[in-house]
C-alpha cells in the first residue's frame, strides 16, 4: 500500500486550470522532490496532499484512506514564516502536541528536547521576531516534526535562507527524516537541492494544465552530505538529464 | 531619538504648558479677556483643589469623589459591555461572510448615525439614572471595538492559520490560539479610542439629564454662570483621562508583550 497516492488529480482556480490529470504514488519512507517551472502547480500538489485544497477532479489517498479534509498524518513546512508571532519558541513547538490533546507538562518536555535537537537550546523564551531567518526555520522544523508525522510536506521551505544556513538545514532534515522514517514530499525550484536530497524527482510541465512530465529515480548512495553532493559520481549525469527536460518547460513558460 | 533630544523635547513640552497657562492667567488678570467667560487658571485650579481637599465642600449634597465614582462607574459599565459585545460580534461576523453580508447595511447605518442624538432616547427608555449613561457609552464603544475585532479576525495571516490547522487545531482551538491573539493587537489599539469614547458617553449623558456625576457638575456650573466651576470640572476630567490612558497602555504591554518584543526588534535593527 503506497503512503501517498494521487489518481487523476485536477485543480482549477476559479475557472483557470492549474493541474490536469496528475497521478503518482509514493511508497512509505521515500523522499520525493517535485520540480517544475513557476506556475506549474507544485504548491497545489502539496496543498492537495495536505488537505488544505480540495481537488476539482480525482482522488487523494493518504495511508490507505481517501482524503476528505485536513490530512492528520501530514506536517507542513511552509515557504513563508508561519510561526505564531504571539507565542515564544517553546510555545510554538509545543503547540502541536497540545492541539492533539497532550498534557502541557508532557508537551513542554518534548518541546524542550526538539528545540535542543535543532540547536536552539536557550532560545525557549524568545519570540519569533527576535530570531534570525535561519533560527525561525529551525523552530518551524521542530514544530512540524514534534508530532512525529508519517508524512512531511515542504514548500520551498529553505529558499529564503543563505547558502551556508541552507546546507546545514538540509543536512539536519535528512538526519531527522532518516530517524523518523517519514515520507517526504519536497517542493523546490533548486534542481541541485532536489536531486541531492531525494530518492526520486518528479518533474512537472509548464502550467496551465500542468501534469507530470517525468519521474527520475535517484540512486545515489546515502548518507549524503548535501554541500558536496554534486561531486558524487553519477550526480552530474542525472542533473544534466533532468535539467535538459526542465529547460524545455521553463522556455515554454517564458514564451507564454 | 537620543537622550539629549528627548531631554530637549521634555523641556519644550513644559515650556509650552507654562506659556499657555501663564498667558491665560496674565490675560485674565489684566482683563484682556473677560474672566467671567474664560475664568482664570489660578481660580479654577483653586476651585478644583477645594473640591478635592475640603470634605465639607459638597456639590448637590455629595462630595466630588462621589460624583467622580459615579462617572467612572458609568464609563466602566459602558466600556465593559461595549468591548464584550463588540469583540463577540466582531468574531462572529468576521468568521461568517454570509452573516456579515446580511448585517452589513444595518451596521453601516447605525455607525453613520451620530450616536449622541441617541442620548434623549436612552433617557426616555432608561430614565435619568446611570443606566442611560451606560447605554450611551456602550453605543459609542461598541462600534469601535466591533470594527477592530472584525478586521483583526479577517486579516489573520493565512499561512499561520493553515499552519495551525496542519498542526491539528480544531475550529475552537483556531479561535483561541490564532484568531484571538491576532485580533488582540487590533482590539487593544482600539481600546485607547474606546476608553475616551466611554468617558464622552458618560459625561455627555450626565450633562444632558442627571442628578450626579462630573457632567452634571459642569452642567450645574454652566447654569449658574460659574466659569471657574466649568473649568475645574474639565480639569478633573483631564486628570481622569490621563490616568485611564496610562492604565490602557499598561494593559496593552501586558497582553501583547510579543508585539512589544517585535517593535523592539524593529527598533534594534534600525539602530545598528
Amino acid at each position: 500500500m503506497p503512503e501517498i497516492s494521487l489518481s487523476s488529480i485536477g485543480v482549477t482556480y476559479s475557472g483557470h486550470p492549474a493541474l490536469d490529470d496528475v497521478s503518482f504514488e509514493i511508497p512509505r519512507g521515500q523522499f520525493v522532490s517535485v520540480v517544475g517551472p513557476t506556475g506549474s502547480g507544485k504548491s497545489s500538489i502539496l496543498n492537495v496532499v495536505a488537505g488544505l485544497l480540495k481537488p476539482t477532479a480525482g482522488q487523494v489517498f493518504s495511508r490507505g484512506s481517501q482524503l476528505t479534509s485536513i490530512n492528520r498524518d501530514a506536517a507542513y513546512m511552509f515557504q513563508h514564516d508561519a510561526l505564531l508571532p504571539w507565542k515564544t519558541c517553546l510555545e510554538n513547538v509545543l503547540l502541536g502536541p497540545i492541539l492533539r490533546g497532550k498534557a502541557r507538562f508532557q508537551a513542554a518536555k518534548e518541546a524542550h528536547l526538539w528545540l535542543e535537537r535543532v540547536g536552539l537550546r536557550g532560545y525557549e523564551d524568545r519570540y519569533p521576531s527576535q530570531l534570525s531567518g535561519g533560527q525561525r526555520k529551525r523552530v518551524a522544523m521542530a514544530q512540524a516534526l514534534i508530532n512525529r508525522p508519517p508524512i512531511l510536506l515542504m514548500d520551498e521551505s529553505f529558499s529564503a535562507l543563505d547558502v551556508q544556513t541552507r546546507a546545514l538545514m538540509e543536512d539536519k532534515l535528512l538526519e531527522l527524516w532518516h530517524e523518523l522514517r517519514a515520507t517526504v514530499l519536497f517542493v523546490t525550484h533548486d534542481l541541485e537541492e532536489a536531486i541531492a536530497m531525494a530518492d526520486r524527482v518528479l518533474l512537472l510541465t509548464a502550467g496551465p494544465h500542468a501534469r507530470i512530465k517525468a519521474d527520475y529515480p535517484i540512486q545515489l548512495p546515502r548518507p549524503r552530505n548535501i554541500a558536496e553532493a554534486r561531486f558524487i559520481p553519477g550526480f552530474a549525469e542525472i542533473y544534466e538529464a533532468v535539467w535538459h527536460s526542465l529547460k524545455e518547460e521553463v522556455m515554454t513558460t517564458y514564451e507564454q | 531619538m537620543n537622550n539629549s533630544r528627548r531631554g530637549a523635547a521634555v523641556v519644550l513640552q513644559v515650556f509650552i504648558l507654562v506659556v499657555f497657562i501663564g498667558g491665560w492667567e496674565i490675560a485674565a488678570r489684566n482683563r484682556w479677556i473677560d474672566p467671567f467667560f474664560f475664568s482664570q487658571p489660578s481660580m479654577f485650579a483653586a476651585r478644583a483643589w477645594r473640591w478635592l481637599t475640603e470634605p465639607g465642600f459638597l456639590l448637590g449634597g455629595r462630595t466630588i469623589y462621589h460624583h467622580l465614582l459615579v462617572t467612572m462607574e458609568e464609563m466602566a459599565g459602558g466600556l465593559t459591555l461595549g468591548v464584550a459585545f463588540g469583540v463577540g460580534a466582531g468574531f462572529a461576523l468576521g468568521r461568517s461572510p454570509f452573516w456579515s453580508a446580511v448585517f452589513n447595511p444595518y451596521i453601516q447605518v447605525l455607525n453613520a448615525l451620530p450616536r449622541l442624538v441617541l442620548a434623549p432616547v436612552f433617557v426616555l427608555l432608561l430614565g435619568i439614572d446611570e443606566r442611560s449613561k451606560i447605554a450611551l457609552a456602550f453605543s459609542l464603544v461598541f462600534f469601535i471595538v466591533f470594527f477592530n475585532a472584525y478586521r483583526g479576525v479577517r486579516e489573520v495571516d493565512r499561512n499561520i492559520l493553515n499552519n495551525a490547522r496542519m498542526l491539528g487545531a480544531s475550529e475552537k482551538q483556531l479561535a483561541w490560539h490564532v484568531l484571538l491573539p491576532s485580533a488582540m493587537t487590533w482590539i487593544l489599539s482600539s481600546l485607547h479610542t474606546a476608553v475616551g469614547f466611554a468617558l464622552v458617553g458618560a459625561v455627555i449623558g450626565e450633562y444632558m439629564a442627571a442628578a450626579q456625576g462630573l457632567g452634571w457638575i459642569i452642567s450645574q456650573a454652566e447654569g449658574n454662570f460659574d466659569a471657574a466651576g466649568v473649568y475645574a470640572g474639565l480639569l478633573i476630567l483631564c486628570a481622569v483621562v490621563v490616568v485611564v490612558e496610562l492604565g490602557v497602555t499598561w494593559l496593552e504591554r501586558r497582553l501583547v508583550s510579543w508585539k512589544v518584543a517585535a517593535d523592539y526588534a524593529d527598533y534594534a535593527d534600525l539602530s545598528v
